[in-house]
């Protein structure tokens, strides 16, 4: 298996060159790759020089440790791989938090995802995917319904729309389901314009959505994969 | 018996013409440890009951034991109902006063769920029968309150069983089934 060396983007200072092949890795987030970690015995490192090392710790924010650990050719120290694993959850964390904070899901979110365990540990992504594909069958329907010029049946558009509506609420789409919600006022009106504009919002709220649902599920991915290189690998 | 046997779970339908509501219902009462069988109309629910209609006669024919988990001909024992309110074709209020008035299914609770909060429509059901109605989308909250309706029908059936027992003999009651779980110790599976 190839062995690449990983270099988290925190801030740190690149580790001491001593020992050769230490390179910085900057790439960006798609082209990282994954590291295994080989598990020799770390060597002691004695610091070069004092004041070098004064440098360092004023920079460095493992300087506690009281001594560099370098970057070892073949791998990361297992903490490091924490550190990989942290800044996944930090960055799904906050994506939760801005889409819960911009009223995008509500707490029916937090009920699927508290459904999925160990028995069922795809369940969110499932439903959630089976709520992309039926939606944009919806939406679908809706629009065509709508700009046909010789439109008039709102009871139809009004069920596509209430299926639309449950389903958004089942998953816990608040803002498309208020998008929803402002759809069938206008059909309630036969107004036609108003369920046009509205469609076009819901359009739109429902591509944000799934690209930020999409961003999670990858994030969540990459959760797994970072705990899976935990283990040793046997050669 | 039989009936002892395969009963270690509660048997819940679900009916719901929404798929992802479906997924929803069925994860929240796997999750509660009951069995699910979940289907997308209140005509496929009657064909699962066997309540098709011509069945009528020989369900009113058989006594209430026929309504427990045993697996008797084609019959397949549910302990409560949960079904959707709108649905295409028989709405879950049809669904509801079709089991009401069969005498073989009028015991089984029933529950209706509905994302519309509309007083009149949730008086209505409770009238007819419904134990409950839950607004939508449904929580782990909701499918807790459903226990209490089902271990009132099965102390029901306990009764009901241990007289027909004492009426058969002793045999049944030094079967080898007591060692096996028994309708009080639920949480077995």
């Amino acid at each position: 298996m190839q062995i690449v060396n990983y270099y988290p983007t925190v801030n740190l200072k690149p580790f001491s060159r001593e020992k050769g092949e230490i390179k910085r890795n900057v790439k960006s987030e798609a082209e990282k790759p994954l590291c295994v970690w080989n598990p020799k015995p770390l060597k002691r490192v004695k610091p070069t020089n004092k004041k070098r090392l004064r440098e360092r710790e004023k920079t460095n924010p493992f300087s506690f440790l009281g001594q560099l650990i370098p970057l070892a050719k073949t791998g990361l120290p297992l903490w490091m791989l924490g550190l990989a694993a942290d800044r996944l959850r930090a960055d799904m964390n906050r994506l939760l938090s801005f889409l819960f904070h911009q009223g995008i899901l509500d707490e029916q979110f937090l009920q699927l995802q508290q459904l999925q365990d160990e028995t069922s540990p795809n369940f969110v992504s499932e439903v959630v995917n089976i709520y992309f594909h039926e939606s944009e069958k919806l939406l679908r329907n809706l629009r065509s319904l709508l700009m046909d010029r010789e439109f008039s049946d709102y009871n139809k558009m009004g069920i596509h729309l209430n299926q639309f509506m449950g389903s958004s609420s089942s998953i816990g789409a608040k803002r498309i389901r208020n998008v929803c919600l402002a759809f069938r006022a206008a059909s309630d009106q036969n107004n036609r314009a108003g369920c046009l504009s509205a469609l076009e919002v819901l359009e739109h709220e429902y591509c944000f959505l799934k690209n930020k649902l999409h961003e999670l599920f990858q994030i969540q991915q990459q959760r797994v994969l970072a705990a899976g290189v935990r283990y040793p690998m046997q050669h | 018996m039989g009936n002892m046997a395969t009963q270690t779970q509660f048997h819940v339908l679900a009916v719901d013409d929404s798929l992802i509501d479906r997924k929803l219902i069925e994860r929240l009462l796997k999750t509660s440890s009951y069995q699910v069988t979940a289907v997308d109309s209140g005509s496929k629910a009657l064909e699962f009951l066997g309540l098709n209609g011509e069945n009528e006669d020989e369900e009113r024919n058989s006594s209430v034991e026929s309504v427990s988990a045993a697996d008797e001909d084609h019959q397949v024992g549910v302990n409560l109902i949960i079904t959707d309110y709108c649905m295409p074709g028989m709405t879950g209020y049809d669904l509801l006063r079709k089991i009401k008035q069969s005498s073989s299914f009028k015991d089984i609770p029933v529950v209706i769920m509905s994302s519309e909060n509309i007083p009149s429509r949730i008086n209505r059901c409770l009238e007819d029968g419904a134990e409950e109605f839950f607004l939508k989308p449904v929580k782990l909250s909701d499918v807790n309150k459903l226990r209490p309706h089902l271990m009132k029908g099965i102390t029901t059936k306990t009764e009901m069983q241990s007289n027909t027992n004492k009426r058969k003999g002793s045999e049944e009651i030094q079967s080898p089934d007591r060692t096996r779980p028994r309708y009080n110790e639920l949480e077995v599976v």
